[in-house]
């Protein structure tokens, strides 16, 4: 059964109606606040831990149990930071955008509460340089925020006092990366540190510190207003809840949605997406959670669910529910070679397995479209992939990998058929043996 | 490549925040604790280059500006300079009075941007990315994804995303600014912010109070 309007948390996903104070509270915002509160942490993050939500920015990992991880106390005196990342910058990924421009004061709430969790008094939403606009919307609402007296000292007069920043990016995805986001807040370039210390312990100006998605701190007032059971009720277990799905490529209708987790990919593109273009027959393959997840051919599009556990069995993942569909007009090798040259672009350069591996397995990818390679090549890129994954300080490298190895691991036959078309028109000329 | 048909390709002999400028500062330095000032680095690198804009219309950060931000900041000249050439937002170089940025990236690439970068260049008289146009009006830059792929293919125009972009409307817009008009950033589709087109067809029944308990006279 599909999702029904009463269980979305995303009332103004599309900005039907004013993000202002007002209408948010019309539709359910900052209501019963200060009593929410008066419940304690300890009642929060075991909320929190109940409902079973794992974090919407790609990792999944158990939102209550990260915040259980902030100190107690603080008896060197240094406090505690909340801070949220909004670097959406995952290719395939739009939904924070409609958040913070048309639902602002979910996230603003969900932040009190997160802060009250964390024991911080302080948060800081890392929003990317490119949204400016949706930025403004954001000040704005704290702005009214604080008016209202929902921010500040005595926060929605909880007693709880809290003050909430927008920090702007400047166009940098490794800022996406909570550690290189929390130097880049800092004011240096935005480059990974080594874990541990985890920001947990060092995070913010060496304070203990906890990073969250924008979408996963904008579903905790609805959670706690409603209840862990009520949203674990969605979804298979371990993965419960209900997610925004940014469906986009060759579909007839692209859209955001929110819908319930574990649906069906077909369902969800079909119900929600108007379907693949030339229909469902027409489709080629299907890229799931943004470009770090490698791509699925149809067959396993077929009846795979879209959750952590469904796509992880098919080696790829939900990451951030980024569905990007591909019909079989598409050159699937260029468009993984297009991620490959994105990967290289954004690698910050620290680790020398992602600063030189990045590039080499972009040009790689260049020859692997025209065919201008070896067959044998396809073996050096695939184990020059695994050469780079697992051995960097962050994830950027990884996931430039996986859309590599992915595109290897189910369209190899049509990678050798280009070779050989190649070689076939030029025959008789000299072959480059290795990466330029 | 710098600009070189534009009048303001030289290095500015200094740099001084204006009053506009130095009101923002304020703000903005309050957002971080005090000894922590050299958070504000990013932000003061956007108030140059927007200062910039206004006064030369090419929204680019001078040297001068950073040497300025790094005295403000008590920062070594050289801690701005690594941040504002490793972040991508920063023009380094004087850029035309429109800065088109085409998303290549692979969401808008399947949805056609190649159209638009043709449109672009066609419309901007532009050879290809990096370019400035002879009248300086257009510097066109390819982005990597922008953040809107379900509006794909997108054009930002300075701050502003226009979406469901193809060669066409491309066009029109080019030549709108060319005109000097600011068409509204948005769906080229009429679509209602990421929304199928044709209309929501979710979140149309939602639960509304008709006011806030205890706010109703603020009606």
């Amino acid at each position: 059964m599909a999702l029904s309007d009463k269980d979305r948390i995303f009332t103004n996903l599309y900005g039907l109606h004013p993000w202002n104070l007002k209408d948010a509270q019309r539709r359910g915002s900052w209501d019963g606040t200060a009593a929410i509160i008066a419940k304690g942490r300890d009642w929060i993050i075991e909320e929190m831990k109940q409902s079973g939500l794992r974090g919407r920015g790609g990792a999944g990992f158990p939102t209550g149990m990260k915040w259980s991880f902030m100190p107690k106390s603080n008896p060197d005196g240094r406090p505690s930071y909340l801070v949220v990342n909004g670097d959406e910058s995952e290719p395939g990924t739009c939904k924070d955008r409609d958040i913070i421009r048309n639902d602002p004061h979910l996230l603003i709430e969900g932040c009190l509460y997160a802060g009250v969790a964390m024991g911080a008094h302080a948060g800081y939403i890392y929003v990317r340089g490119e949204y400016y606009n949706e930025i403004q919307v954001l000040q704005a609402a704290i702005d009214e925020a604080y008016e209202a007296g929902l921010l500040g000292p005595n926060a929605a007069g909880s007693g709880w006092d809290f003050d909430l920043y927008v920090h702007r990016g400047a166009g940098a995805y490794i800022c996406g990366e909570e550690t290189a986001l929390i130097e880049s807040l800092e004011g240096k370039k935005g480059m990974p540190r080594l874990k541990p210390p985890f920001p947990a312990a060092v995070g913010l100006y060496g304070c203990p510190t906890t990073v969250n998605n924008v979408e996963t701190i904008a579903v905790v007032p609805a959670i706690l207003k409603r209840g862990a059971s009520w949203f674990s009720s969605f979804g298979r277990p371990k993965n419960v809840g209900t997610k925004i799905f940014c469906i986009q490529g060759h579909v007839n209708k692209p859209c955001n949605v929110e819908a319930e987790m574990s649906i069906p990919m077909r369902e969800l593109i079909e119900r929600y997406a108007g379907g693949v273009r030339g229909g469902w027959d027409n489709l080629l393959a299907v890229i799931p959670g943004g470009s770090s997840t490698p791509l699925l051919p149809k067959h396993i599009c077929d009846d795979v669910l879209m959750d952590f556990d469904a796509l992880r069995e098919h080696k790829s993942g939900l990451g951030t529910a980024g569905v990007i569909v591909m019909d079989k007009s598409t050159d699937i090798i260029k468009a993984i070679a297009r991620l490959a040259q994105f990967y290289k672009h954004e690698s910050c350069g620290q680790c020398t397995p992602c600063r030189e591996g990045m590039g080499w397995q972009k040009r790689l990818m260049d020859r692997m479209v025209e065919g201008r390679a070896e067959i044998a090549e396809i073996d050096v890129l695939e184990s020059v992939t695994r050469q780079i994954e697992g051995h960097t300080i962050c994830a950027l490298a990884d996931g430039g990998v996986w859309p590599v190895q992915g595109l290897i691991r189910h369209f190899r036959p049509l990678m050798e058929e280009r070779i050989r078309e190649y070689h076939a028109k030029k025959s008789g000329g000299a072959m480059p043996l290795a990466a330029e | 490549m710098s600009a070189p048909h534009s009048p303001h390709h030289e290095e500015p002999a200094s740099f001084a925040f204006d009053a506009e400028s130095e009101a923002q500062i304020e703000k903005i330095l309050k957002r971080y604790p005090e000894g922590k000032q050299a958070s504000g680095v990013i932000p003061l690198l956007y108030v140059a280059q927007k200062q910039m804009g206004r006064a030369t219309g090419s929204a680019w950060v001078p040297r001068v500006a950073m040497d300025t931000i790094a005295e403000r900041l008590g920062m070594a000249p050289i801690r701005v300079y690594e941040v504002a050439t490793f972040y991508f937002m920063f023009n380094t170089k004087p850029i035309g009075r429109f800065h088109l940025q085409v998303c290549g990236t692979t969401p808008c690439w399947l949805r056609g941007s190649d159209e638009v970068l043709r449109a672009c260049k066609d419309a901007g008289h532009l050879k290809g990315y990096g370019d400035t146009s002879e009248d300086g009006l257009f510097t066109m830059t390819e982005v990597e994804c922008l953040g809107g792929c379900v509006n794909a293919p997108i054009l930002q125009v300075d701050d502003d995303y226009y979406e469901d972009m193809d060669y066409e409307s491309t066009v029109k817009l080019l030549e709108a600014l060319k005109r000097g008009e600011r068409p509204k950033p948005g769906s080229m589709q009429g679509r209602q912010g990421s929304a199928p087109i044709g209309g929501p067809e979710t979140v149309l029944d939602i639960p509304m109070r008709h006011a806030a308990p205890g706010r109703a006279g603020e009606e």
